[in-house]
């Protein structure tokens, strides 16, 4: 290529972007844009080693004991399980650009069309059968319903939030099934290696979904439709399909729930699993999915909800009311979300935005 | 000019008062790494008309910007109504007695035509809106623009873009505006909404105010103005000549000729390959119609044309970003089915739209994702990426375009505006495309890195690329191409190989079109 020697000097002083750290070589990991992930992980282990501090002060007489404090892990991890594990497929349909506001709702449609006696006659299998198609056929509704229906995808789901509820009271005629399947009702309190099966699911599916997401050509095409849909239509990348398997999946993530619910309680109702969605959207948030598309990790999620987790924990061992707890909670998404914000807009950045907002290029 | 006779009733000195407005002297405005205006003399007289005139890049919106108090000159003076000022923003500007009217509206959509004529200074007392006040008062300024029938009360958003305009003209007359400035008024208007536009800038030049106005259509400047001042890289040409009487000739060869020289790489003596591209009678009703062409391998072709000439549509109509609604396009000897990009990439077609940022990168990334976004697919194994030879890959077209950084893990966002340009044909360059779209390649890139580009797609078409390429530069569009197409409000007007164009050709053939043809009918008759 033939280009004179001062347009290469030109060029070599670029005037733009001083914010941005070189990648390689003396990279500062706090500034790295690439590496604030992993500085939002730390910072939630941070708070969880703090809640864990905290309950040590308030209650020495059983932090101070092995036994339980390894116990009360597990049990932070097992009312997690079932949040967790439709906090991925919210991170998945959140990353993609939507929402899924119908989890809960789909959590107890699920339920609640699996333990139906004609259902528990299929015994286990055919139990794990239908909340899983049921979710992922919801799941597919929805998608068409923001993918070829146009909707937005917080109405799309609010409607199917509210049809699901609607159709679960109708199929359970508003009462609570019991699961008598002793295979179904034992997953809840199964151990292996000490470790409740609850929480391996989850840990399976959260590992299942990092490789989706991080590994496959299908995360690949989420991030990419989430960042930039035009820019992925104009790749020739199938936005439309890929957004009916991201609300596919989530469906099929509600279906799993759905199941572990049910083995925790022995049982299912419509009303159950109420609010799941803001917990889980919730959980996305303070695990820095961005709530506009194109980032998120799994990881940040899981951590998300687990410090939610610990949270109701801790306020429970402590004795302190549900309300305060709320407000709590409520403050840390705030503030997750102000420490975000203040890490994406370095001052360069703030300046930009603000002379640009006038100062369109040139036609 | 013979057609001046037909418009020589109305005296030239008619409109306008000898009382002095708005005077500009040696105005110049910097931004990194471009002088956008580089000393502009410019003088606007109570009730008149005065357009400005310029190719893209003149510096136009610039001059417009700098008035409407969006900018602040570097140097030189602004005198307004006799006094030196240098507004704080757009709202000193604004209450000084300077509206603009931009191309885009900026109305407020879901508020009535009241609320946006009195946005920002509605008449309230105690925090209170009149709201009756309100829509008085608008009825009666609508009233003086001769659209007393648009009721106040109505939602902005379901006007015609002709009524939107009206709204704007209302506002800046509640603002007791004593300029307004209009950037291509005409654009967003059907032909015979033009008629009705011109009978309100001549109202309002009757009540003395001073009207900017500003026109890629020379025959509007000819019915509509009264003085021309011309715009040359960020420079004025001309000044004040007068609207109806300076021949077409003079005022074109006074925008052509820009003293920024592109450098151009060499076309090459080899013919063209076979032919890739054929496209037949495509159209899309109230964007283009009746479109040919033809692209061979190895030969890069250029649409010239206007914003708002179907250029951009057409492009994206070809790619299938839009559905044709009559003709084919034809890849390879086999037809394309309308309205769909994934077909045409299989098929060899990628495209580098106009609007990079928005519709062709995903800024957050690093550059070797959005490299291989068509085809990253291709470099899976079971499903599973590999972003090792995905990076290995864009690596390898980094050095080919001699993209800066050279590191492909970085995020787009951190590179300039030609090394991201780079990255969005770099991605075709890895699809193996074979036909490459580049709507307006070089918008906002400097122009150091501009020769670079022109490198590259000159080295891509040596390779056996075909490029069909569309830019609002006729320089761009004749140095860089081997065979141009003009366009004219949805048609091609005239195809021709490149040498045998000039830049005055291709400009009155965009810009004076239906002026020449009026002319060449009265010289008939």
């Amino acid at each position: 290529m033939s280009v004179s020697s001062e347009q290469k000097v030109e060029q070599a002083v670029p005037g733009h972007a001083p914010h941005a750290a070189p990648a390689a070589g003396g990279t500062s990991w706090w500034k790295d844009e690439a590496q604030e992930p992993l500085r939002r992980n730390l910072g939630l282990v941070g708070v969880l080693l703090a809640l864990f501090a905290i309950g040590a002060y308030i209650r020495p007489d059983l932090y101070s004991d092995a036994d339980w404090v390894i116990n009360n892990i597990m049990v932070i991890l097992t009312q997690a399980a079932a949040i967790g594990v439709i906090t991925v497929g919210m991170t998945f349909v959140i990353i993609g650009g939507g929402i899924d506001l119908s989890v809960g709702a789909l959590i107890a449609l699920s339920g609640v069309w699996a333990t139906t006696l004609a259902t528990q006659s299929f015994g286990p299998v055919g139990m794990i059968f239908t909340a899983v198609a049921v979710g992922i056929g919801a799941g597919l509704v929805n998608g068409a319903l923001v993918a070829y229906g146009k909707l937005v995808p917080f109405i799309a789901t609010l409607a199917m939030l509210v049809a699901a509820r609607g159709l679960a009271a109708q199929i359970s005629g508003k009462q609570t099934q019991i699961s008598t399947d002793q295979i179904i009702n034992g997953i809840a309190t199964t151990r292996i290696g000490g470790i409740p099966l609850l929480v391996i699911i989850l840990l399976v599916v959260a590992g299942l979904g990092w490789v989706l997401l991080n590994r496959t050509t299908f995360g690949r095409r989420t991030v990419a439709i989430g960042g930039n849909a035009e820019a992925a239509r104009l790749a020739g990348i199938n936005v439309r399909g890929h957004t009916m398997l991201l609300y596919a999946l989530s469906g099929l993530c509600c279906g799993i729930a759905a199941i572990m619910l049910t083995s925790l309680a022995t049982s299912s109702q419509a009303a159950a699993a109420e609010l799941y969605e803001l917990d889980a959207i919730a959980a996305a948030i303070i695990g820095g999915t961005l709530l506009s598309g194109g980032r998120g990790t799994i990881v940040g999620s899981l951590f998300g909800v687990i410090v939610f987790s610990a949270i109701t924990n801790l306020f429970a061992i402590a004795n302190l009311p549900t309300e305060v707890q709320n407000m709590v909670k409520g403050a840390i998404i705030v503030v997750a979300v102000l420490l975000q914000q203040v890490r994406f807009s370095s001052v360069t950045q703030f300046a930009r935005r603000h002379g640009l907002t006038r100062a369109k290029p040139q036609t | 000019m013979s057609g001046e006779s037909s418009m020589s009733e109305q005296p030239v000195e008619a409109a306008g008062t000898d009382e002095v407005v708005l005077r500009l002297s040696g105005v110049v405005k910097t931004f990194p790494g471009v002088r956008a205006l580089d000393g502009v003399e410019l003088e606007v007289r109570a009730g008149e008309v005065h357009c400005l005139l310029g190719q893209n890049g003149a510096g136009k919106s610039t001059l417009i910007k700098v008035l409407a108090g969006v900018h602040r000159p570097d140097e030189g003076d602004v005198q307004w109504l006799g006094e030196q000022v240098a507004f704080s923003g757009p709202q000193a500007a604004m209450k000084a007695g300077i509206a603009t009217i931009y191309q885009e509206l900026d109305l407020v959509d879901y508020l009535s035509v009241a609320e946006n004529i009195y946005l920002g200074h509605e008449p309230r007392s105690l925090g209170f809106v009149h709201k009756g006040q309100a829509a008085r008062q608008s009825r009666e300024l609508l009233g003086r623009l001769g659209h007393g029938e648009i009721p106040p009360h109505r939602l902005v958003k379901s006007l015609p873009a002709a009524g939107k305009q009206i709204v704007s003209m209302a506002r800046a007359l509640s603002h007791s505006a004593k300029l307004i400035i209009m950037d291509e008024p005409s654009a967003v208007l059907a032909h015979d909404e033009v008629g009705n536009l011109f009978r309100i800038i001549r109202e309002l030049t009757a009540q003395g105010i001073a009207v900017v106005y500003i026109s890629h259509r020379l025959e509007e400047i000819r019915e509509i103005g009264d003085r021309v001042t011309v715009l040359k890289d960020g420079r004025t040409s001309a000044v004040n000549l007068p609207a109806r009487t300076t021949p077409t000739r003079d005022l074109v060869s006074r925008m052509t000729g820009r003293s920024i020289e592109y450098v151009f790489p060499p076309r090459p003596d080899t013919e063209p390959g076979e032919k890739l591209l054929e496209v037949r009678g495509l159209g899309r009703s109230g964007e283009f119609t009746g479109v040919d062409l033809d692209v061979c391998s190895g030969e890069i072709v250029g649409i010239a044309g206007l914003v708002g000439s179907g250029r951009s549509e057409l492009l994206e109509t070809v790619f299938g970003a839009r559905q044709a609604e009559a003709g084919t396009v034809v890849m390879d000897g086999r037809g394309l089915p309308p309205g769909n990009v994934a077909a045409a990439v299989r098929a060899g077609l990628g495209m580098a739209p106009e609007e990079r940022k928005s519709q062709a990168l995903l800024l957050g990334q690093p550059i070797y994702r959005n490299m291989t976004l068509t085809n990253f697919s291709s470099y899976a194994t079971a499903g599973f990426t590999d972003t090792g030879k995905e990076q290995a890959e864009a690596m390898r077209v980094a050095d080919q375009l001699e993209l800066r950084p050279r590191d492909v893990r970085r995020a787009v966002r951190t590179l300039s505006g030609g090394n991201q340009q780079k990255v969005v044909v770099g991605r075709w360059l890895l699809g193996g495309t074979r036909l490459l779209l580049l709507d307006e390649p070089t918008r906002g890139v400097d122009v150091g890195a501009r020769a670079e580009l022109y490198q590259v797609i000159r080295d891509l078409a040596a390779s056996g690329v075909g490029v069909l390429l569309v830019s609002s530069e006729v320089p761009e569009v004749l140095g860089l191409s081997d065979r141009v197409l003009v366009m004219r409000e949805g048609r091609v007007v005239r195809t021709a190989p490149a040498t045998e164009l000039s830049e005055e050709d291709v400009l009155d053939l965009v810009m004076a079109g239906s002026l020449t043809a009026a002319t060449t009918e009265e010289v008939a008759a």
